[in-house]
């Protein structure tokens, strides 16, 4: 394997290989209830507390839309900048297993919610277009328990019924860091919206990933193998690398590489064929007589286009256009919408005389330690936005040194504390009386005259020890600045 | 009393409201001749007992503005009924009591009728004799050993032998019109999206209706008009205006043009059946309409098509018994084995025979020959009707190919059975209302009907055309009770 200006090839003897991967991503659609039932979704709820005799699928029972899934779906499919079927028509995909009530997954096949789209991602050598082939809506299943007896299978219901986005890419993918910078994208895209939590834990995020490999240059695709169900985006990962590899050696020995359907082994980091092309289902897809056509009007649409936030890539312009951010600060401060409002505020908050530099400094860097050390989400910080630009504005406008602030800000976290009333009880203002650092340097040069006489005679090194010995001194407290230009003088 | 189960039901309401007869006394008389009629096989589950409760109750504080005041009704067994078994007619079912109620049943009850039974019928609505139902064959009260008609065959039997006042069936391809024609009743089957399917257990979702069936056509009307209503929790019901059926019922169709059209006289159709026709064409004549030959020229695709698509959605509608929920449960080495055993032996051979059909023309390879094409020709009969509505308001046939047949007499052909839905089947496809009449009997004494077929929501029009011509016809049946020992 190398990695050739972030190309990701694998090398065998002579022979490169070029990785094409395609995602299909279930994202569990945020919404109170199922896609077709009033039933509730709350995650982690008692097993069969939250099903309706809809999604138990008793005899007469019928499907009724959800009108709050479709606009969810719809305003998913205008963040990735997809065209909006106005009409769709749902399917029924026919299959038998226990955690499938009805016998069939009520789905879109042939014409789905929405159409291509694209999406942009952040790499480190530029941008990359994806493109997204469609969207549609589809019910999720119910959960088979097998490990809580040794003869029987348990089944939940509460996951059956409840809405899913099935986002198909196309076959853009060219590495695992794409794979990853892709899936964050998605979320971060979603979370904006609002249309799905991202939870990877909760299964509220999972992704078919699609693998075939060719030599480096050709235009033809090879045969893929669809790796079912990851549901991490290091499993993701995992399982390309070592597929992509599998199907390498298979080439390499001059053997074929068969379509097929593989599970991934997150143990063994392997993957592992679970079903041939042969064995494939045959769904028996037919347009759900139960469920009329979804037709959807250009003022609907228009509508919710009009409610779609401001969405990453707008608002990373924006931060570049407006902040004067470097574009790398900008992708950092809008991937996650919680940070990018944090953010927002810090700005707010500020005033006229703004840092954004400073700004962006300790959010990407203290702040950031300090939730990733406790383990929280930005939206939890126990340093309000509001505080956080007091102290970048008590910095700035030299009030203290950036050192102080460090502890100011160790003290902050305390209970979110005005770092201005810290500062002012603990005395840690910073000195910035020019005679006063004159006596205090002066009585160092005193004290420490052959070190003076060293560094005039050519030992420059030395100043930072006249410097250190200076701020020790002040407690700390003495405008750094101060001190360098008054030593200087006092040195020469 | 005794001749209270003689009564229309629009007589039993009347002498309901004139206090001239007691819910009791009227439910009494239904249970009473419904016990004595075992042998017409027509009940799956009776409630008997809690009906004569209910009735006594109604009559402690009789609410007389009610449509159905008090009026017993026993109704198929394919509308789920709270805390009362619902089998579709099948042993999967058997066990089966919902705690809902469907929209249809529930409007039923609303307007104060008591519910004396779930009525036989062919296993999930599959079948054209009633001889495909788990809880065996139904006498026709017409005569011994002939069938009362499928899939509303229990329905049927019981309109006509005066176990209840009135009932309803369902409708996928004849299911109402055609037992209606066997035993001498007027059956409606109304627009897909008149009725609500909320509650029905589902044969083939886009053909499926439930509609009533009755002595008259003003009772016919007046069970309509109850049981139509938009309902949110159908995707397919529509929300149109519906007209007091019985109320605006009218004999004057003066000026109202027929359409006769010429593919419903098929090859091999009895003499007797054409005479029939012909008798229909010069009441409608009397009565002061103009009849129109037309032509629906794809009625010859209608019944293969129909075999396709009612079978396909079947197919999958009938995927959830399967064991794991409600119903029955074979014992199975593993979920694959047990969902094999379940289905062989909870499903009996008519409707394995169409799952199988079903699982067939949906399959990858076959869907566009088979599926696809069929959905084609549906809108082509669609097409034929929406042309001949551009000439004509109603349209007359013949409501059968033949008149009831003898008990066994086809069990073993299924095609010659399939074929008794010829003159129904493409009323269904098209979405369309259709009345089947008594008209007339065969040489055998047997009943046949005629049926008329309208445009979509235009129930009204047929009821009309059927209700003059039931004047001029003055069909009397022939009814012996032979049963009752």
């Amino acid at each position: 394997m190398s990695k050739n200006n972030s190309e990701y090839l694998i090398n065998r003897k002579d022979n490169q290989y070029e990785v094409v991967i395609g995602l299909e991503v279930h994202a569990q659609v945020l919404s109170e209830s199922k896609l077709f039932s009033a039933s509730a979704t709350k995650f982690g709820a008692e097993p069969n507390t939250q099903v309706s005799l809809v999604d138990a699928a008793f005899p007469g029972m019928l499907p009724v839309i959800n009108e709050f899934c479709v606009k969810q779906a719809i305003k998913t499919g205008i963040g990735l900048n997809a065209k909006i079927n106005k009409r769709s028509v749902f399917d029924r995909k026919n299959y038998f297993y226990a955690d499938l009530p009805q016998g069939y997954q009520i789905s879109q096949f042939k014409d789905p919610i929405v159409g291509e789209g694209k999406v942009i991602l952040d790499m480190p050598d530029g941008q990359k277009e994806v493109g997204i082939e469609r969207l549609h809506l589809e019910q999720d299943a119910g959960k088979s328990i097998h490990d809580l007896d040794p003869q029987n299978t348990f089944v939940d219901l509460n996951r059956s019924g409840v809405a899913l986005m099935e986002i198909v890419s196309k076959p853009d993918l060219r590495s695992p860091d794409e794979v990853s910078a892709y899936i964050k994208k998605l979320r971060s895209i979603m979370r904006y919206l609002g249309t799905c939590d991202g939870n990877m834990q909760e299964g509220s995020l999972r992704a078919d990933v699609n693998v075939s490999v060719r030599a480096k240059g050709s235009k033809e695709f090879g045969t893929r193998c669809e790796i079912k169900n990851v549901n991490s985006i290091k499993f993701m990962q995992m399982a390309i690398q070592y597929e992509a590899n599998r199907q390498v050696d298979l080439i390499e020995e001059g053997k074929s590489i068969d379509q097929e359907t593989r599970l991934f082994d997150t143990k063994k980091n392997e993957t592992r064929s679970m079903r041939s092309k042969e064995d494939a289902h045959d769904y028996r897809y037919f347009p759900d007589p139960d469920l009329l056509p979804l037709k959807v009007s250009d003022e609907f649409i228009n509508q919710l286009k009009s409610d779609i936030p401001e969405l990453p890539d707008d608002k990373k312009k924006r931060f570049i256009d407006e902040f004067k951010l470097s574009p790398y600060e900008a992708t950092i401060l809008v991937s996650d919408i919680e940070t990018a409002k944090y953010f927002e505020e810090v700005v707010a908050k500020m005033g006229k005389n703004k840092d954004m530099k400073l700004a962006v400094n300790w959010i990407t860097g203290e702040l950031f330690a300090v939730l990733n050390n406790k383990n929280l989400e930005i939206s939890q910080s126990p340093v309000s936005a509001k505080n956080l630009a007091i102290l970048v504005n008590l910095i700035k406008n030299g009030t203290i040194s950036g050192k102080i602030a460090k502890t100011v800000f160790e003290l902050m976290l305390d209970g979110d504390k005005d770092p201005q009333k810290i500062v002012e009880e603990k005395g840690l203002k910073q000195q910035s009386d020019p005679k006063a650092i004159e006596v205090l340097i002066d009585k160092i040069i005193n004290d420490n005259r052959e070190k003076a006489i060293e560094y005039k005679s050519g030992k420059e090194k030395l100043f930072g020890f006249f410097v250190g010995q200076a701020m020790k001194a002040s407690g700390g407290k003495a405008n750094p600045q101060l001190i360098n230009e008054i030593l200087k003088k006092k040195l020469q | 009393m005794s001749d209270i189960t003689k009564q229309s039901l629009t007589e039993l309401v009347e002498n309901i409201k004139d206090k001239k007869l007691s819910s009791t006394d009227v439910t009494k008389a239904f249970i009473e001749r419904s016990e004595k009629s075992k042998e017409l096989n027509a009940y799956i589950t009776d409630d008997f007992t809690s009906a004569l409760e209910k009735a006594k109750k109604f009559d402690q504080k009789p609410n007389l503005d009610l449509k159905l005041p008090g009026v017993p009704m026993a109704v198929k067994d394919l509308f789920c009924t709270k805390d009362i078994k619902t089998t579709a007619g099948s042993k999967i079912l058997n066990n089966f009591v919902p705690t809902y109620e469907s929209t249809v049943t529930d409007n039923i009850w609303k307007e104060g009728a008591i519910l004396l039974g779930k009525l036989n019928c062919d296993e999930f609505a599959m079948g054209s004799s009633n001889e495909t139902s788990f809880f065996g064959n139904v006498q026709n009260p017409i005569d011994k050993n002939l069938v009362p008609g499928g899939s509303s065959g229990g329905s049927a039997s019981a309109v006509a032998g005066q176990l209840t006042p009135i009932t309803i069936g369902t409708d996928t391809g004849g299911s109402i019109r055609q037992p209606a024609s066997f035993t001498g009743t007027v059956g409606l089957k109304p627009t897909y999206g008149s009725c609500s399917r909320y509650g029905i257990v589902a044969f083939a979702s886009s053909l499926d209706q439930a509609g009533p069936m009755a002595q008259t056509v003003k009772d016919c009307a007046l069970l309509q008009e109850i049981i139509s209503s938009y309902d949110p929790k159908d995707s397919t019901s529509i929300d149109f205006k519906r007209n007091q059926y019985s109320k605006e019922l009218t004999n004057n169709i003066k000026g109202k043009k027929i359409g006769i059209p010429k593919e419903y006289r098929v090859d091999g159709m009895p003499k007797e059946i054409e005479d029939l026709w012909q008798k229909g064409i010069q009441y409608v004549k009397d009565c002061g309409a103009e009849t129109i030959d037309i032509s629906l020229p794809h009625t010859n695709y209608a019944l293969p098509a129909y075999y396709i698509v009612a079978p396909a959605e079947a197919s999958s509608n009938l995927a959830r018994y399967d064991g794991v929920k409600y119903g029955f449960r074979a014992k199975g080495e593993n979920l694959i084995d047990m969902y094999e055993k379940t289905r062989s032996e909870g499903f009996g051979a008519e409707v394995q025979r169409r799952i199988m059909i079903g699982t067939y023309v949906l399959s990858s390879g076959y869907y566009d020959a088979y599926y696809l094409k069929a959905q084609r020709v549906r809108k082509l009969i669609k097409n034929d009707f929406d042309e001949a509505y551009k000439k004509v308001d109603a349209i007359l046939t013949p409501s059968t190919p033949s008149s009831a047949f003898k008990i066994g007499e086809k069990t073993n052909d299924p095609v010659s059975m399939y074929l008794n839905d010829i003159f129904t089947v493409p009323v269904n496809l098209a979405g369309l209302p259709g009345i089947s009449i008594p008209a007339g009997h065969d040489s055998k004494g047997y009943p046949l009907g005629l049926q008329i077929i309208g445009k979509a929501f235009d129930e009204q029009n047929i009821l009309n055309i059927a209700y003059a011509m039931e004047e001029k016809i003055d069909f009397k049946n022939n009814i012996t009770d032979w049963w009752i020992k």
